[in-house]
């Protein structure tokens, strides 16, 4: 174990540790607005990346294509709202799951039907050649991180100055309180569901050129994601993100030189389970007392 | 008046009865029909594969458009497992309990065969020309009622480590495999194909497993070792990650790759071309990309196949290749079985195929079974990636 081999498995674990942050920051986007873990999340980035796809291969340039992709992917989500999720607001937390893993299945199938499971390349928009002279981070790998903390900035400037993300907060923390003072509280679930579908997009068309597109690319994704989200705080979008980098980069140096790449995997549950047991809120996350 | 009946019931008999004593049916099979079960992962991590079920499926209707065979009608029956072993358990018995299919063909997936191989033997209901390279399904003696069909796993890996030892002596080999029995089967064929020199030559083994996202951090730990061959054990997906992330940290080894993976159009163009250049595998059948073949009476036949009967399909998909090859050779077992339908006479059959080829195959390539060999194809080229299609070179090598 040389150092060199140490910072190899470091900047490899970056860049996957980018993907886990990206779909992460989705994950985070819907527990803010319903405080529900949306199991969905990576087949609705895996569709949405799909209708990118399309676009691309009709002809469209990759920029415009992309926020086509977003604005899709946002109306898409406000559909899905209102259409799947509405009708089991009053659910109990178990049947609204049920509804998720639903969902879950459905876009999967979908898009096996659609688009066939053979493996398609997706085209990045950085670079082929890495910078800097770094080969060990791919150009699209730095980009992707880069987009990932633009994202982050995007969505930290919107609830935190905005009064539609301040409505949208409250509409999550306290629906009752909310409606008395006008906001609609509905509808900002909508606009959750939107703006989560939406980052999703974002972190699939990101993903994507790395793990190629197909229907199941976000499968093995997901349970990291889930990982870096309750390291991070399940609703500290900042905290996500750093999840993803840290969940990366310790499944890299820990399945390289520690206990071996069979159990990577386990590193992800392991975590899981570890903070969920020590520490509910992750290391970011907001404590909520409730007085019972 | 009643003499004449009973004569005439006499005659019939007398015409009936030897026709019955040939013809010889067991479940599923007819004077019309015969009913073929098969497994195929058409959706979930693996449903790349679908398109042999598909394949296969065309034809068959192909077969029934030019009458069937020996005057019955093919019937089959294909349901999709997921490439989850407990669905293809339930599926299986489902096809031979309730379907009462004659019997299974064509079943994709070593996990997905080993979680039926005792059932089929113990119902003795044929699970034939298996779609998996595992080197258990030739054992004749403990399994009577299961057998293979493309060259298996260790067999070709023998032939990698041959040919290692012959053009380098001073390898160092870094090793990628699907941590199941699959990859397992692969790196113990290379293994015993090294012998003695297998330890000191093989510098840094890495495994993955099928929910990793990636493997860029196997890669990276296997250049550290500082090997310059590479044997590349992994499915469509990794493959084209692990050809892109060699070649993007600038990592140049002598690389070979396992015929799982040679599929043009889903793992070497997803993973660049020009990245792919240099890459090793072996062939055994015609590639549709090959421009060898473009004027080949047989992949000419093939496309016209394709067209007709599976135009959703791609022209360009080895996997298509491989459905119509394998169809074909089971085509020839039921001609071959005549009117003695029964699950007995279809594995004697399939056993005693002596040097027979359907022309897809490769040049030199032919199927040659026993009562004691149970492994089909047991030869293949060796070919190289271009950077633009596969070329072969060398003779036709056997696995024995």
């Amino acid at each position: 174990m040389t150092l060199d081999a140490v910072i190899l498995q470091v900047l490899a674990g970056l860049a996957t540790g980018g993907i886990y942050a990206s779909l992460a920051l989705a994950l985070v986007m819907i527990y803010h607005a319903t405080h529900l873990v949306n199991f969905a999340q990576g087949e609705m980035a895996m569709f949405t990346t799909y209708i990118a796809w399309s676009l691309i291969n009709a002809g469209m340039p990759y920029w415009p294509a992309f926020l086509l992709t977003v604005g899709i992917a946002f109306i898409l989500g406000m559909f899905i709202e209102r259409i799947v999720i509405r009708p089991v607001e009053n659910a109990p937390v178990l049947g609204v799951v049920v509804v998720f893993i639903g969902l879950l299945v459905i876009l999967n199938s979908v898009a096996g039907w659609i688009y066939t499971y053979t493996i398609k390349s997706f085209p990045s928009p950085f670079p082929r050649q890495p910078i800097l002279g770094i080969h060990y981070i791919s150009a699209h790998e730095l980009g992707a991180i880069g987009v990932t903390l633009a994202v982050l900035a995007l969505l930290y400037g919107f609830f935190r100055f905005t009064p539609l993300g301040l409505a949208m907060r409250a509409a999550a923390q306290n629906p009752e309180s909310s409606r008395l003072v006008g906001i609609r509280v509905g509808w900002m679930l909508a606009l959750g569901w939107g703006l989560a579908a939406a980052v999703g997009a974002v972190a699939g068309m990101m993903v994507a050129p790395v793990v190629y597109l197909d229907p199941n690319m976000m499968s093995g994704i997901l349970l990291y994601a889930f990982a870096a989200a309750l390291l991070g705080g399940i609703d500290s979008p900042g905290g996500a993100v750093l999840g993803g980098f840290a969940v990366g980069v310790l499944e890299n140096l820990l399945g390289a030189f520690v206990i071996g790449n069979e159990l990577k995997l386990a590193v992800a549950l392991v975590l899981i389970v570890g903070v969920l047991l020590v520490k509910p809120s992750g290391l970011f996350g907001r404590v909520y007392v409730t007085r019972v | 008046m009643k003499t004449k009946l009973v004569c005439i019931g006499a005659m019939l008999a007398a015409f009936a009865f030897p026709a019955a004593a040939q013809k010889k049916y067991d479940p599923g099979a007819s004077d019309t029909e015969i009913k073929i079960g098969n497994t195929n992962p058409y959706s979930g991590p693996a449903s790349a594969y679908g398109t042999i079920g598909k394949t296969i499926d065309a034809y068959f209707r192909m077969v029934n458009d030019q009458g069937g065979i020996n005057g019955r009608k093919l019937t089959f029956i294909s349901y999709d497992d997921g490439y989850s072993p407990p669905r293809t358990v339930e599926m299986a018995r489902k096809l031979v309990e309730q379907d009462q299919v004659l019997f299974l063909f064509q079943t994709l997936g070593t996990p997905s065969n080993t979680a039926i191989h005792k059932y089929m033997n113990l119902r003795k209901v044929p699970q034939l020309h298996v779609a998996t390279g595992a080197t258990k399904w030739n054992d004749p003696k403990n399994f009577p009622w299961t057998m293979g069909w493309q060259p298996n796993y260790q067999t070709e890996a023998q032939i990698y480590a041959r040919h290692i030892l012959k053009t380098r002596p001073d390898a160092k080999i870094a090793v990628l495999y699907q941590n199941d029995d699959y990859g397992k089967d692969y790196l113990k064929g290379l293994k015993d194909g090294l012998g003695d020199k297998a330890r000191s030559m093989i510098v840094a083994e890495a495994s993955y497993e099928v929910s990793d996202p990636t493997v860029d951090s196997q890669i990276v730990q296997l250049q550290s070792s500082g090997a310059n061959v590479f044997f590349n054990i992994t499915t469509p997906k990794f493959a084209a990650q692990a050809i892109r992330k060699a070649y993007d940290i600038g990592w140049k080894p002598v690389h070979y790759l396992n015929n799982v993976s040679i599929s043009v159009g889903s793992v070497l163009t997803p993973a660049g071309l020009d990245k792919s250049a240099g890459v090793i595998s072996t062939a055994y059948y015609k590639d549709p990309t090959d421009a060898h073949w473009a004027n080949d009476p047989a992949m000419k036949q093939w496309q016209a196949f394709m067209k007709k009967y599976y135009p959703e399909g791609s022209l360009i998909n080895a996997f298509s290749v491989y459905g119509y090859t394998v169809a074909a050779t089971l085509h020839e077992v039921l001609r071959m079985c005549g009117d003695n339908l029964t699950r007995e006479n279809v594995m004697r059959q399939a056993a005693s195929m002596k040097g027979w080829r359907v022309d897809t195959l490769l040049p030199g390539i032919t199927i040659t079974t026993s009562q004691d060999d149970f492994a089909p194809i047991q030869s293949v080229q060796l070919q190289r990636f271009n950077g633009k299609q596969w070329e072969l070179f060398g003779e036709v090598i056997s696995g024995n």
